[in-house]
C-alpha cells in the first residue's frame, strides 16, 4: 500500500511536467495591458481574429498602467495596450517604446451612490466636482495603484490645488486595487469613483451607483498600443508584435475594435486614422 | 472568463473545464512534489542526528507561515527577464506556478512529517534498529507506521496549494485559457463585480478540494489503522 501510495503521488508529479505542453506549436506573445481593456472583455472578443489570421497566439496580462509599463521595461511582455499619456511619455523616453500608437478612446465618468451627498450629479465638470465632494465632504474612492485611471484622477485633483491625501483617513479611500475593486468599494461605501466607461457598462455589482459626471473634455480616455524598443529589448518577439501593433491600426484590428459591444452599447471608439 | 452570466453558463463551457484542470494540475503536482521530499525529509530529520538538523526543524516550522504574496514576488524577480533566472522563460507559466506552490507546500509537508516521525521513531528506533534495519531503510518504515500522520501532512500540503492565489496570480499572471486557475479566475470574476459566478466558482473549488482530501483519506484508511493506535 505505501508503494502504491508513493506511486500515486510520482505518477502526479511527473503529471506536471508530461501534459505541460499540449500547446499547439506555434508563436505566442505576451501582452502587458490594462484591466479596462481585457475585463471588458475587448481583447477576448478581438483576439482570436488576429490569432485566426497570422497564427500568432497572444497572452494577455491584464494589469494597470503603470505596472504594465514596468512589466514590459524588465522584459517581461513583448508589446504593451495603456492609457496614461504621461507614463507612455516617460517610457518612451527612458529608451524602451517606440512612439505610441493610438487604437481607440471612450472616456472617463465619476460615478456615485443615487442619492448624491455631493450634489454633483448630472454636470459635465470633473474638477467642479471633485471640489464639491471635497468640500462636503463625501466619500471618495481612489484606486491608488498608478494605474492610467489612477494618474488621471491625481492630475485632477492637481489641477484644482487639492490635495486628496489631507483627506486619507476619513472621505479619501486610497483602496489600492484594481478599477473593480475600486467600484465594488464605492458601491459598498457607498461612494464616488473615477472609472472607464468600458469597464464601468460591463461591471457587474453596480449597487446604488450611477454615473454623475460625463462628458467633460478632460475625461477623454485614449489606448495607445506601443512597440518596444529594439535596442533595449531585442530579446523580446518583436516581429510578432509588431504585426499585432499593425493589425490593432488597420482595418481588421479596428472594425473587430469597433464591432465589440456589451448590451448594446460600443465601448470603445477605433480611432487609429483619426486620433484623439 | 467570458461574460458568463451563471455557474451553469460557465459549467456549459470549454473554459471552465480548462481552469479546473489546470487548478488540480499545478496544486496536485506541487503537492506531490512536496509530498515526495517532505515526507521522507521528515523522516530523515527524525531519524538522524547531524549538525544543523535542529536549524532545519526550525525553519520548517517557522516557514509555516510563509506568506504566499512575498514568495511569488521574489520568484517574480528571480524568474524576470531581468532577473537571474530570466534565461529559463519560466515567468508566466504553469510551471512557474507550480515551483511557487511547492515552496509554499514543502515547510508544511515537512514540518508535520517530522512530528509524526520523530513520536513512531522515539517508540519504535530501537526496536527497528534491533531488528537490524538500516537507518536508511527506517525512513520507508517510519512513514508506513505513521501512514495516517503522513496522509495529514500531505492534504496540509495540497491545501494549501489548491487554495492559494497570492502567488500564482503573481508568477502565473492570471493568463486566460493558460494560467487561469480557480482562484485566479475568482479574483478575477469579484474585481468585475460578478459576484454571483465567483462564489459559485468558489463553491466549485471547495467541493472538488474537499472531494479530493475525503477520497484520500478514505483509501488510505481501508487500508488499515498505523500500528500504536493512533
Amino acid at each position: 500500500m505505501r508503494r502504491s501510495w508513493f506511486a500515486l503521488l510520482a505518477a502526479l508529479a511527473l503529471f506536471s511536467t508530461g501534459s505541460a505542453d499540449a500547446q499547439p506549436a506555434q508563436e505566442t506573445i505576451t501582452l502587458a495591458s490594462t484591466t479596462s481593456v481585457d475585463n471588458s472583455g475587448l481583447l477576448a472578443a478581438i483576439l482570436p481574429e488576429f490569432t485566426k489570421a497570422t497564427g500568432i497566439t497572444v497572452h494577455v496580462l491584464a494589469l494597470g498602467t503603470g505596472q504594465a509599463l514596468d512589466t514590459a521595461r524588465r522584459g517581461d511582455a513583448d508589446i504593451v495596450l495603456v492609457h496614461d499619456p504621461e507614463a507612455e511619455k516617460k517610457f518612451i523616453d527612458d529608451g524602451n517604446g517606440l512612439s505610441p500608437k493610438q487604437i481607440a478612446w471612450n472616456d472617463f465618468i465619476i460615478v456615485g451612490p443615487g442619492e448624491d451627498p455631493a450634489h454633483v450629479a448630472g454636470g459635465h465638470d470633473a474638477t467642479a466636482a471633485l471640489i464639491a465632494i471635497a468640500k462636503a465632504p463625501a466619500t471618495f474612492v481612489s484606486r491608488g495603484d498608478r494605474s492610467g485611471t489612477n494618474a488621471l484622477e491625481l492630475r485632477l485633483w492637481k489641477a484644482i490645488g487639492i490635495d486628496p491625501k489631507s483627506g486619507a483617513g476619513s472621505w479619501y479611500k486610497d483602496i489600492g486595487g484594481g478599477m473593480g475593486a475600486a467600484l465594488n468599494a464605492a458601491a459598498a461605501m457607498p461612494g464616488y469613483t473615477l472609472s472607464d466607461r468600458g469597464t464601468w457598462l460591463s461591471f457587474k455589482n453596480k449597487g446604488p451607483l450611477k454615473i454623475v459626471i460625463e462628458g467633460d473634455p478632460a475625461l477623454t480616455n485614449r489606448y495607445d498600443v506601443i512597440e518596444l524598443n529594439p535596442i533595449t529589448h531585442g530579446t523580446a518577439k518583436l516581429a510578432a508584435a509588431h504585426r499585432l501593433a499593425i493589425w490593432l491600426a488597420t482595418k481588421p484590428g479596428q472594425d473587430a475594435i469597433g464591432a465589440f459591444r456589451v448590451g448594446g452599447e460600443t465601448l470603445f471608439n477605433p480611432s487609429a486614422d483619426n486620433p484623439k | 472568463m467570458h461574460d458568463f452570466a451563471t455557474l451553469a453558463d460557465a459549467f456549459a463551457s470549454r473554459e471552465l473545464w480548462q481552469i479546473i484542470g489546470l487548478s488540480l494540475r499545478v496544486s496536485l503536482s506541487a503537492s506531490a512534489i512536496a509530498t515526495l521530499v517532505g515526507l521522507p525529509l521528515g523522516a530523515a530529520l527524525a531519524i538522524w542526528r547531524f549538525r544543523g538538523r535542529g536549524a532545519i526543524v526550525v525553519a520548517a516550522n517557522a516557514l509555516l507561515g510563509l506568506p504566499p504574496v512575498v514568495v511569488g514576488l521574489v520568484l517574480y524577480l528571480l524568474l524576470s527577464h531581468s532577473g537571474p533566472l530570466g534565461s529559463l522563460g519560466l515567468l508566466f507559466t504553469p510551471e512557474a506556478m507550480i515551483v511557487a506552490q511547492t515552496v509554499l507546500a514543502l515547510p508544511i509537508v515537512t514540518a508535520l512529517a517530522h512530528r509524526a516521525a520523530e513520536e513512531r521513531w522515539s517508540e519504535y528506533g530501537d526496536a527497528l534498529m534491533d531488528l537490524g534495519a538500516s537507518r536508511a531503510r527506517a525512513v520507508p518504515a517510519l512513514i508506513a507506521m505513521a501512514r495516517a500522520a503522513m496522509l495529514t501532512a500531505a492534504l496540509a500540503g495540497f491545501g494549501r496549494t489548491v487554495s492559494e492565489v497570492g502567488a500564482i496570480i503573481i508568477v502565473g499572471g492570471n493568463i486566460a485559457a493558460y494560467t487561469r486557475t480557480m482562484t485566479t479566475a475568482i479574483v478575477l470574476e469579484t474585481s468585475k463585480g460578478n459576484l454571483p459566478l465567483a462564489l459559485g466558482l468558489g463553491m466549485v473549488l471547495i467541493g472538488l478540494s474537499t472531494m479530493i482530501c475525503a477520497s484520500a483519506f478514505v483509501a488510505v484508511g481501508r487500508s488499515g489503522r498505523s500500528p500504536g493506535g493512533t
